[in-house]
């Protein structure tokens, strides 16, 4: 399994906390301190002061926000900005060997929760794949289409399968953390 | 994703149902598998062990299936298929009882010539394929699928039973032994180094006993199922780590399991007996008429000859053939549709043909749908995609003849 490290230089909301320092438009980052799930809207407005610290800090909280959850299926999310991405874990992966087909929805499907949402084919076996949150598809992984094999090298980068948007930000806290999935694969492969 | 229940339903591998005498004895240690003499060493080479047929076998090793798939066609491997059932048959009356339970001619083979051949039972369905070989040695060597281990066995005693009632001179003798299958182009050039025998003087379908770096005792078939050369050693159980690991040495080979055996099979067009023939299913349907005996046609003293050889000359209801889509894999129990979309048939395997990087699979389709060519539709996640009906083999085979 792979840690989650914070990312060396904070990118995406806390460059845009850096222009709304100015602007006094809402810093995403700031309210997702608060909890992972509250959505960019509804957070308060606060001023930010930027110093070396605080963007240390922020890519510690960066990190957190980006927290991987695991459904008992064995798909992961991380969630951004009110985006989820979603990908197999290394566990899956393995199980399944070397994918060479790939099923995925069209962008703007609507998947509930535990919806199934594609599949993924090895040489030897197929496996479905399940919504582990509930939203609408905003991006499939394009890169897939010339190395499906992606998902074997790198499930949790560059072979995420699709990002979808978070209709209901509580379904968060019923997924796993990466410490409860370990658990949970020990579990079933004894 | 839904966790694989086990590799092996994956693989597609059905697991025939235990006899009720083995299944009792077993009912206090369910998990109980058997191991090949070879199972430590698997393990020692990060074989990934799986359960087939009541045996823990290795589905692949450290390389990815694909890597172990492409290398065999390319270099060569090496599998453990010591699970197979191997059996001796001596007497002067050994021909007589193997044709009394198969359908081919064995009495025409030749001094260590063999033949896949088929296990039949009264209706005309085959009880199992096999490859029998006439032995110079005095007897027939019989190897016969894991699965069908206490079927063929009770098949293969109860008839010496039969026999020797009757005054006949037979009898039967498993042999314990391991068996490794060395496959691909480089396989004979790799034995070469541990055999003093000339491998070129031993073509496909021939067997002889000889020496294997230096573990006395082997028998050397020249056979497999792969579609590439190579062949099966059938070793002493105290020497079949050191063959192996002899063999290992050589750059050229690298180890297998039962993932790859089965994706090459398959583009080889071999069945999979529990899968692509059954019980259920006779020779002729299952395409496999060539196995039939020119003699034994006409004498029909075969189980289900009545069955049978009428079908070679009228109709039968379905016919095995090869097929090749794009799109998803084809796997068993797709169905197959005509273009109109009448349900015709199923696949009865399949999988993403590693070299040929389309979909391959077999399946049944009625007479009239088999001619290869002709265009159908096999049902996968839902959607029917178009499919053609292939010959097969679908990659070329490299059996190797005297020249």
């Amino acid at each position: 399994m792979r840690f989650i490290r914070p990312r060396p230089t904070p990118v995406g909301p806390v460059a845009q906390a850096r222009r709304s320092s100015v602007a006094g438009s809402v810093p995403v980052v700031a309210c997702s301190l608060h909890t992972a799930s509250v959505p960019f809207a509804s957070c308060p407005i606060r001023r930010w002061q930027l110093w070396a610290g605080a963007v240390r800090s922020l890519s510690t909280g960066m990190a957190l926000l980006k927290a991987r959850k695991f459904s008992g299926k064995h798909e992961w999310i991380t969630t951004e900005n009110g985006i989820g991405t979603v990908g197999i874990s290394n566990f899956a992966q393995e199980a399944l060997g070397d994918v060479v087909y790939y099923s995925l929805p069209e962008v703007g499907t609507k998947l509930e929760k535990q919806d199934e949402f594609g599949a993924l084919e090895s040489v030897k076996a197929a496996s479905e794949l399940y919504s582990p949150l509930s939203g609408e598809v905003t991006e499939i992984n394009e890169a897939l289409a010339e190395n499906p094999g992606l998902v074997n090298q790198s499930c949790y980068e560059d072979g995420w399968l699709i990002k979808m948007t978070v209709s209901d930000p509580s379904e968060l806290d019923e997924l796993m953390s990466e410490e409860a999935y370990k658990k949970y694969v020990k579990s079933i492969e004894e | 994703m839904q966790r694989p229940a086990s590799l092996a339903t994956l693989l597609g591998f059905r697991r025939p149902a235990l006899p009720a005498s083995l299944s009792r004895s077993l009912s206090c240690a369910q998990d109980v598998l058997r191991r090949t003499p070879l199972y430590d060493f698997h393990l020692a080479h990060g074989g990934r062990m799986v359960a087939f047929a009541g045996w823990s076998l290795p589905v692949q090793y450290r390389d990815s299936h694909v890597d172990s798939h492409l290398h065999t066609r390319r270099h060569c491997s090496l599998f453990d298929v010591s699970h197979m059932l191997q059996t001796k048959i001596f007497g002067c009356d050994r021909v007589k009882l193997m044709e009394s339970l198969v359908v081919g001619d064995i009495a025409e083979l030749k001094p260590n010539q063999g033949t896949l051949s088929l296990f039949t039972n009264e209706a005309g369905g085959i009880l199992d394929d096999l490859i029998v070989t006439n032995t110079s040695e005095g007897y027939l060597y019989v190897v016969s699928n894991a699965g069908c281990w206490d079927k063929d066995l009770a098949l293969m005693q109860d008839k010496v039973r039969e026999l020797q009632s009757r005054g006949s001179d037979v009898s039967l003798e498993v042999v314990d032994n391991a068996l490794l299958a060395l496959q691909g182009p480089a396989a004979a050039q790799v034995l070469q180094a541990g055999v003093a025998e000339d491998l070129k003087k031993l073509p496909f379908m021939t067997s002889a006993v000889m020496e294997v770096f230096g573990v006395s005792g082997c028998r050397v078939t020249r056979c497999g199922y792969t579609g590439e050369d190579g062949v099966e050693i059938s070793v002493p159980v105290a020497g079949a780590v050191h063959v192996a690991m002899a063999l290992l040495q050589n750059p050229e080979v690298k180890l297998a399991g039962l993932a790859a055996r089965d994706s090459l099979r398959l583009e080889a067009g071999l069945c999979l007996y529990g899968n692509d023939i059954d019980e259920h299913t006779t020779p002729v349907e299952g395409s496999l008429s060539w196995t039939l005996g020119k003699r034994r046609r006409v004498t029909m003293d075969f189980p289900g000859a009545t069955v049978i050889v009428p079908q070679l000359k009228g109709k039968v209801e379905r016919r095995r053939v090869g097929l090749m889509c794009e799109g998803a894999p084809m796997r068993a129990h797709s169905l197959i549709l005509c273009t109109e979309g009448t349900v015709i048939g199923t696949v009865t395997s399949g999988c993403p043909s590693p070299c040929l990087k389309k979909n391959v699979a077999m399946g049944y389709v009625p007479s009239k749908y088999s001619r290869p060519g002709t265009q159908l539709l096999v049902e996968v996640r839902r959607k029917q995609q178009m499919a053609i009906v292939s010959k097969m083999p679908f990659v070329p085979t490299n059996y190797y003849a005297l020249k």
